[in-house]
């Protein structure tokens, strides 16, 4: 095991580039002041009308032009700040990267905007139907919408517009996928492929069609009033997750390759562990096997034991299932120092930025080992008496950290994990 | 870092042609035309499944309810590749079984959609109105059967492959990259097995939107695949189907005594700018890398049809004289994100048969005679991505 390789003799994994966009604001630094002061950018939407939604409240990013463009657009934006911001502090040329990209994004479709703009097109003709927004599409090509429904498209904008590498992989592993954007991207540094990556998880997604699917599935909080204390993961009131934006970037480098540059070395993304769940399509194994697999695989890849974990950011959605399966899997991996070991989830500040949500929460777990600041986690009010946690309540905690595990679940079984470390020295 | 050899032992495909490795050979090879239908959704023809009974590899009711019929192509086809293999319903391999599943997104609901359409052209207030009927008419476990990562899910849950489950998006690039990554953890030796692979419905409104916004469907019936340009409408004409493989490492095949259907060599992926960039040298360039060494006497085109870029890859591969061209969406339709899985599946099947099966469009494609060891595999996105497999005979 050399300086530069772990204890399997794999190249080392740098990161030196972070960026971030969430609700809170755009960039590190607006961000990590807010997210350590406890502040929530949980709030009334504005995007769409509330009429008949059980759910009104998201952590939507509405500061941005694109904010009102469609998902699309508000994807490929956020993802490309975050982006800007990770490589202009890795020192890489912004418009020449030269190392691959893996994108985490949202699903796509046509937006209800473009049907019925499609719709108006050709209602003298017939009834309304997918036939005629077909006849619609053959009187002449609508190439901004097809982009939009493309998943490919805003990979390819990013890739042109950065100068990364190759064919962009896009990827979802639902509110896992920042997480395994991460993972990609570690695993083909390991087999050589590249010296450096460009990891991005980003969801501008918030609609009232995608609101009301979640909705119907009773993943969401209901509780409206106040908005900024709807999102309390690990209390034993929560509801339901709250949905939100954001995106999060990182550059990943070998070790060898960052110090030969004199890059500034953040941190080490030394492990990644998945798992897939086969028992329900949204539940989770009520043994909690998968989510312990994944924290475990973690663990290992990373060649590091559980009672080096300094701090856990925690997935933390705030649903009674997550919070609660997510308790039985720690506690099985940490044993009895679960209950001492600091955890929080960045979740109950900006909302579960789904798509985004692993990357995003990779780099706040980044900013807590540079910083030795641990956000709390806030509206931690009533305590679930099931799930005995340090949770950091509700103000932060100035710590030495120098290991992170951070971990993603999602529907559809996905168990992702990742650990981060200080630089050796 | 070690170098292993990847294998392909398991191939599950079910498409118009019918369903299974066999099938799809003895079709490429008996003498009946493509199966097409030109009515349900005209003027766009698309290349219908035919009768499937979804109990076969989804035994659960329960979970056919849970999905789309994407899903299901997807779900049926992957269980079609592990039984292939010889894994299926075995817990210790399928558990530690690695997965990269290439998907775009469900078919919704298009009584909703009609209905929310028609009220919009009498209503003013439409974002309550949006609000109205989606909570009243939507179903609420549509959103999971239509979720890219679902078809992935849907395979975990009904054939307990769980070692991991990795989805990819964006068209024909995420099954040129989910080849690719898979084989390239393997190579490495991060992974030992894995399934591949994805699946397309073109029977439903909603995927053909999709295509049309951008003007891309064949608007005149169906003709062959090399003899589209100037037709009227887009040229690419989409088939039903789905196509899963099974990737092992050669040492972890040899040791559960697998049949090996062929080696995946290599597997050459762009992605250029077409606007600015050349596309018929950029295919070149791959095909030219991945028959570098020796010619390959087989290129199994996954050509999408659409105007331009399929001349182009013709053009781009006529050059390598000494190769039988076949494009199989001439006789399957085009798959999207399953195309390229399909490519390399029929590539691997013909050098399993040592054979090139015969052509599809007789007035394009060359007879072949003689053995085969190399074969390559074509997925030229109809919008971006670019991707050639080299595979050899084991």
């Amino acid at each position: 095991m050399s300086k530069y390789t772990d204890h399997l003799g794999r190249p080392l994994v740098a990161v030196t580039g972070l960026g971030v966009v969430s609700s809170l604001g755009q960039g590190k630094e607006d961000n990590w002041a807010a997210l350590t002061s406890g502040t929530s950018g949980i709030h009334t939407i504005t995007r769409f009308a509330l009429d008949n939604l059980r759910t009104q409240i998201a952590g939507t990013v509405d500061f941005l032009k694109e904010s009102d463009e469609g998902a699309s657009a508000l994807s490929e934006k956020l993802a490309s700040l975050a982006a800007e911001e990770a490589i202009a502090q890795a020192g890489f040329d912004t418009e020449n990267f030269g190392g691959p990209l893996f994108l985490a994004a949202p699903p796509v479709e046509l937006e209800w905007r473009n049907r019925f703009a499609l719709d108006a097109l050709v209602k003298s003709e017939g009834e309304p139907g997918y036939d005629l927004l077909l006849a619609a599409c053959r009187r002449g090509t609508q190439e901004a919408m097809f982009h939009t429904t493309e998943f490919g498209y805003i990979a390819e904008r990013l890739a042109d517009t950065f100068g990364t590498r190759g064919l962009p992989i896009t990827l979802s592993t639902a509110c896992a996928s920042g997480a395994t954007a991460i993972q990609l991207g570690v695993e083909a540094i390991r087999r050589g492929e590249s010296d450096r990556v460009l990891s991005i998880g980003t969801d501008g997604s918030v609609s009232a069609e995608a609101l009301v699917r979640f909705s119907l599935l009773s993943a969401l909080s209901t509780q409206n009033n106040p908005a900024h204390k709807a999102a309390k993961p690990f209390s034993k009131d929560r509801d339901g997750f709250v949905m939100a934006e954001g995106s999060g970037a990182l550059v990943m480098e070998s070790l060898e390759s960052a110090i030969a540059r004199g890059a500034n070395i953040l941190g080490i993304m030394r492990g990644c562990g998945e798992k897939a769940d086969d028992f329900h399509r949204t539940r989770s194994k009520p043994d909690g096997s998968p989510a312990i697999g994944a924290v475990r695989a973690a663990l290992d890849d990373a060649g590091i034991k559980e009672d080096a974990i300094d701090y856990i950011n925690a997935h933390g959605t705030s649903t009674p299932e997550n919070d609660k399966m997510e308790y039985l899997a720690l506690s099985t991996v940490f044993g009895e120092r679960i209950s001492t070991l600091p955890l929080s989830s960045n979740k109950s500040m900006i909302g579960h930025t789904l798509t985004a949500a692993g990357a995003i929460e990779a780099v706040f777990s980044m900013l807590t080992i540079g910083t030795g600041t641990i956000p709390p986690t806030i509206n931690y009010d009533n305590p679930d008496p099931a799930i005995v946690l340090d949770v950091v309540p509700n103000v932060k905690r100035e710590a030495s950290v120098s290991a992170v595990l951070s971990s993603s679940f999602g529907f559809g079984g996905q168990n992702t994990c990742l650990v981060m470390t200080a630089e050796p020295h | 870092m070690q170098n292993n050899t990847v294998v392909i032992t398991g191939i599950g495909l079910i498409s118009s042609l019918g369903e299974g490795a066999d099938a799809h050979w003895q079709a490429l090879n008996g003498s009946a035309g493509p199966r097409i239908d030109s009515e349900t959704f005209k003027p766009y023809t698309v290349h219908p499944l035919g009768e499937v009974d979804w109990n076969n590899q989804i035994p659960k009711r329960g979970d056919q309810r849970q999905m789309e019929t994407w899903q299901r192509l997807g779900t049926y086809a992957a269980g079609l590749a592990l039984q292939d293999a010889g894994i299926k319903d075995d817990d210790a391999l399928c558990s530690t079984m690695d997965m990269v599943v290439a998907a775009g997104g469900g078919e919704r609901d298009v009584t909703v959609d009609t209905q929310i359409l028609a009220e919009a052209r009498v209503r003013n207030d439409l974002g309550t109105m949006l609000n109205e009927k989606l909570t009243t008419e939507l179903r609420p476990t549509l959103f999971l059967a239509q979720l890219s990562n679902l078809l992935a899910g849907n395979i975990s849950i009904v054939h307990k492959v769980t070692g991991s489950s990795r989805t990819f998006m964006g068209e024909e690039g995420a099954g040129i990259s989910a080849l690719d990554t898979a084989a390239a953890r393997i190579r490495s030796g991060q992974s030992t097995h894995a399934l591949v692979g994805g699946s397309y419905n073109s029977e439903h409104p909603d995927m053909l939107l999709g295509y049309e916004l951008n003007g891309m469907l064949k608007a005149d019936g169906w003709a062959p695949l090399w003899q589209r340009e100037g037709t009227s409408g887009g040229g690419i004409v989409t088939g039903s189907g789905g196509a899963f493989l099974v990737l092992e490492s050669a040492e972890h095949a040899a040791k559960r005594g697998a049949r090996v259907y062929a080696a995946i060599d290599g597997i050459y992926s762009a992605q250029i700018r077409r606007k600015r960039e050349d596309l018929k040298e950029t295919i070149a360039k791959l095909v030219g890398a991945a028959s570098a060494d020796r010619p390959a006497g087989l290129i199994v085109s996954g050509a999408t049809g659409a105007h331009g870029i399929t001349a182009t890859e013709k053009a781009a591969l006529d050059v390598f004289a000494s190769a039988a061209v076949r494009g199989v969406a001439g006789r399957i339709g085009h798959l999207r994100e399953a195309q390229f899985p399909l490519a390399v599946g029929l590539a691997a099947l013909s050098l399993f048969h040592g054979a090139v099966f015969p052509p599809i469009d007789a007035a394009n494609e060359k007879a072949a005679s003689g053995g085969l060891d190399t074969a390559l595999a074509t997925s030229i996105g109809a919008t971006r991505g670019e991707g050639v497999a080299r595979l050899v005979k084991v």
